[in-house]
């Protein structure tokens, strides 16, 4: 049996289930996305864009899904505690891919600022979100965006009115926790409008031992000078997998940074699509991947330079250990007329062993000559003088390993625009280096209780 | 069929002259030719085979190449746009000295045509030659049509002849050689090219030889409707060394032609080859009509400790170019180099670049490719560099640079790195911008035209890859590329 069989009958089977149990904005692309689905396959190697993660295979098994909405007898604010010391942000859980509404905190916004349930502020506001929600993530390119497209019944919505500058950073942390093999499929639609800003950190977290496969689209549509931060510090498990489709539409003069970080994982692959569509539009897209064990990380980025006088920077920097695999895509097009773009792009990657793989591949497509458009990747070790200054002056030389892999991976920390988060991030990845993952304070989950 | 060849060119004799500037090589050589009928099937196979008198184990090669090719279909996966191509409707065989067995008269016939174009290229021949000491192999269509100085090279046991040839005269070198490094089984031109492939080079350069002289084979289709599949096999025996130059031309015609060949090289220890191609093939007309479609597998095994493998290329011509000269650096120590310039206009496209595959420990490679895109065309680089696990201390270092002359054209870069061992360091590095007004704004400051300046800043980005020419090559190249881009400014 192909793997794209078992959903196709679930969907058969379960439909009526599924949308009871969502809302109708979220109902509305189901029948297109299923249509497209069973157009599509799950992507094998064999497709270009996937040529380093075989989705086919990771789709095969047979997982678990919460599609009757039972509730999972957990409350995320007692249990859990990996608050970033100095930096308050307004607190949301998203436990397995239903939004936690229960306990929400007081976090006095201004009025016009939507945050929640996807499910829940649908219902209250169809027409504003029927317009944006399934705008992006097309269903007819895509197998898995057609697969969330058609499961998905909740996940989060931040809306943030015209004008309205949201001081608060606000922090989404997803946890999985599940008995059995569980597949959970999120949905997050974010609405910047003209002139606003935001900032928001998203963090995965998986409670249990079980296999996890985690799909997840991200659509985010920043209007005319807003400007929006999204962090997304993934740590979680060897038997995750995560499949997340991120989805960037800027208008004139907006100014994105987009940060994706890897600290722990099982397989990941990320998916980023940025269309730069109006005239001065600036987008940082960074990421970072520590891997080691069998971990795999593929980060596949897609910029989109539609208009003139747009510029993007790019840089991605992996760290492989033992037998990880990193994968890079970096496809910058640049339209017929889009002149005066600027684009840099840099990805360079450190394998410690024998065993780790880095498959890198930096493009550009360009249509326009009067462009300034670089890319640079590297794959190397650290280098030997840098040690050796070191252990003269009587440093270790582990420790000065890990100082040197510690200052590799700190230039993409560095782009962070939050100090206290940048701090936290230092202090992370240096345990991570030191093997210390997962070791944080206070919360149930590290200590073990 | 002389005669039909040239009522074939009469309607065209307005677009010709129209043209004609652009292309200074458009002309054909009337010169009989023997074409067979169109089409492919095994019996075309076996008809080449058989005209050429070839052995056995050579007719079940090009047997099983063509039965392999039936089960392939043609990649898709370049940046390219490829019209249909209706392989049934391709003669396969052309042979221009039918009519008249003695080679030198004929030779005579084409000289004066030749020799213009050999001046205008920079390849001498016969008397040219003597003055630069170069042995010329000229292939016109699909026979090689006379190899010159090959008394002097045999002094120093130095094979240099027609692939026919050689398979006739040292059957175990071909035999041993042959698809060795280019399996029949490769790709989808690589497998036609195998099925049918009409003639070529062959190299054999003795131990602890040194190639006296540069050689030179110098392709030019000329019957229309043929395509030209030739085979290009050098061997470089152990501590030898030669450098081989190869340059092509077509005459204009406004149907597409058909090339796809195949270089093979095989360097053995302490050997080094140098390859360099000026590819001149007609590019097709100011609207697209026309020109060569260039499908061509180079690939070279550094097979011996310590070898060495060069190849640089200018690429100014045809319609459609697919190309990717590789090395495969399994010998420890061995080093391989790719230096290229691409030059598109109008509605030239070209997807090239380089494979680089290290398998062996301490292994060198550096690549260094310049695109130019002007007009309406497409420009692509795509490079692989892989690091097998065993390669340990491999080094590469890639750049690609490309330079756009236009706001219709396309500069694309596709480098892929697979790395495999974490001994390894490779670096790559491209970028894209256009001339700067400044510097043109310089130029005509100081009285040159703005063509002109083009042309001189054109020069100079594209130095770097020139300077690795044989200076004959590389006088011409720079002319070539002035003439590619005229026109692309305005």
């Amino acid at each position: 049996m192909n793997p794209e069989q078992q959903y196709i009958e679930l969907f058969e089977q379960c439909e009526a289930m599924i949308c009871k149990h969502s809302a109708e904005v979220l109902n509305a692309p189901r029948a297109r996305a299923f249509a497209d689905f069973k157009q599509l396959s799950f992507p094998t190697r064999k497709i270009e864009a996937y040529k380093y993660t075989d989705a086919a295979k990771l789709f095969a098994p047979d997982y678990g899904l919460n599609l009757n909405r039972l509730d999972i007898p957990v409350n995320p604010y007692d249990v859990f505690k990996c608050d970033v010391p100095n930096l308050s942000t307004a607190l949301y859980f998203m436990v397995n891919d239903r939004f936690y509404g229960k306990a929400l905190p007081k976090n006095n916004f201004p009025a016009g600022l939507l945050i929640g349930s996807l499910k829940e502020l649908s219902t209250q506001y169809p027409d504003l979100l029927a317009k944006y929600y399934g705008k992006l993530g097309d269903t007819s390119k895509d197998a898995i965006v057609a697969l969330n497209t058609m499961l998905a019944q909740d996940g989060l919505l931040l809306y943030v009115p015209k004008g309205m500058a949201v001081e608060k950073p606000i922090q989404l942390v997803n946890i999985l926790r599940a008995d059995v093999n569980f597949m959970v499929n999120r949905r997050v639609l974010i609405i910047i409008e003209d002139g606003a800003q935001a900032r928001l950190l998203m963090c995965d977290h998986t409670m249990d031992k079980v296999d996890f496969l985690a799909t997840q689209v991200i659509e985010v549509f920043v209007g005319a000078g807003a400007t929006f931060d999204l962090y997304e510090l993934e740590e979680s498990t060897t038997s995750t997998t995560r499949f997340s489709n991120l989805y960037v539409h800027q208008e004139a003069d907006s100014n994105v940074l987009v940060n994706g970080i890897t600290l722990h994982n099982g397989t990941t692959r990320n998916t980023t699509h940025v269309t730069l569509a109006g005239q001065g539009a600036h987008i940082d897209l960074c990421g970072m991947a520590i891997a080691d064990k069998h971990q795999h990380v593929d980060n596949n980025t897609f910029i989109d330079h539609a208009v003139n006088d747009c510029t993007s920077n790019e840089l991605f920097k992996y760290v492989l250990d033992d037998s990880a695999t990193g994968a890079f895509a970096g496809k910058v097009l640049v339209r017929e007329g889009a002149q005066h773009t600027s684009s840099q792009q840099t990805n360079r990657n450190l394998c410690v062993t024998r065993q780790a793989r880095m498959y890198t591949q930096p493009q550009l497509e360009i249509y326009a000559d009067d462009v300034k458009c670089s890319h640079g990747a590297t794959v190397g070790q650290l280098d030997e003088s840098a040690l050796f200054y070191m252990r003269q002056r009587g440093i270790g030389e582990k420790e000065a390993r890990l100082l040197l892999m510690f200052a590799f991976v700190g230039e993409v920390i560095d782009t962070i625009r939050l100090d206290a988060l940048r701090d936290r991030l230092h202090l992370l990845v240096d345990k991570r280096f030191r093997g210390e993952m997962g070791k944080c304070q206070g919360c149930t989950m590290c200590s073990g209780k | 069929m002389e005669n039909k060849e040239i009522k074939k060119e009469e309607p065209n004799k307005y677009v010709k002259e129209l043209t004609q500037e652009k292309y200074k090589y458009g002309f054909t050589t009337e010169v009989h030719t023997e074409i067979i009928e169109k089409g492919l099937s095994e019996e075309v196979v076996r008809l080449i085979s058989a005209k050429k008198g070839e052995p056995e184990w050579l007719l079940e090669f090009r047997l099983k190449a063509y039965r392999h090719w039936l089960t392939m279909e043609m990649p898709t996966w370049a940046h390219l746009r490829i019209p249909e191509i209706d392989y049934q409707a391709i003669s396969y065989y052309a042979d221009p000295t039918a009519k008249k067995k003695d080679a030198p008269k004929s030779l005579d016939e084409v000289d004066p045509e030749l020799l213009k174009t050999f001046d205008k290229l920079g390849i001498p021949l016969e008397e040219q030659m003597a003055l630069s000491g170069m042995a010329v192999d000229a292939v016109m269509d699909s026979v090689s049509v006379k190899t010159t100085f090959k008394e002097t090279l045999m002094e120093k046991g130095i094979i240099f002849c027609s692939i026919s040839e050689a398979v006739r005269e040292h059957p175990d070198l071909v035999q041993k050689y042959l698809g060795s490094v280019v399996p029949y089984r490769d790709n989808y031109f690589a497998a036609l090219n195998s099925a049918v492939f009409s003639d070529g080079s062959f190299v054999y350069i003795p131990k602890g030889v040194r190639c006296p002289m540069e050689l030179s084979t110098y392709f030019r289709i000329n019957a229309a409707n043929t395509g030209q599949f030739e085979r290009t096999l050098i061997v470089a025996d152990d501590d030898s060394y030669v450098s081989y130059l190869e340059g092509c031309t077509a005459p204009m015609r406004d149907e597409n032609q058909l090339h796809a060949a195949i270089v093979e090289i095989v360097v053995n220890d302490r050997a080094e080859v140098k390859y360099s191609t000026v590819q001149n093939w007609y590019p097709g007309d100011a609207e697209g009509k026309g020109g060569v479609y260039n499908f061509v597998t180079k690939r070279g095994h550094c097979k011996g400790v310590d070898s060495k493998l060069s190849w640089t290329q200018v690429e100014t011509g045809s319609a459609i170019t697919w190309k990717y000269p590789s090395c495969i650096l399994s010998g420890d120590n061995s080093i391989a180099e790719f230096y290229s310039v691409a030059v598109t206009n109008n509605h030239q496209q070209a997807d090239t670049g380089t494979k680089m595959i290290h398998l062996g420990r301490n292994t060198r490679s550096t690549i260094v490719s310049k695109g130019i895109s002007a007009g309406l065309s497409e420009n692509s680089y795509r490079g692989l560099v892989r690091v097998a696990e065993k390669a340990d201390n491999a080094r590469n270092y890639s750049q690609c640079d490309s330079l756009l002359l236009g706001d219709k054209c396309g500069a694309h870069t596709f480098p892929y790195m697979d790395i495999r061992n974490e001994t390894a360091i490779v670096e790559h590095e491209a970028t894209t911008s256009k001339i700067s007004e400044d510097q043109i704004f310089y130029c005509n400051q100081r009285g040159i035209s703005t063509e002109d300046a083009i042309g001189l800043i054109v020069n100079g980005y594209a130095k770097e890859v020139i300077n690795k020419l044989p200076m004959e090559f590389a006088v011409e190249a720079q002319k070539l590329l002035s003439i590619s881009l005229e026109g692309s400014v305005g």
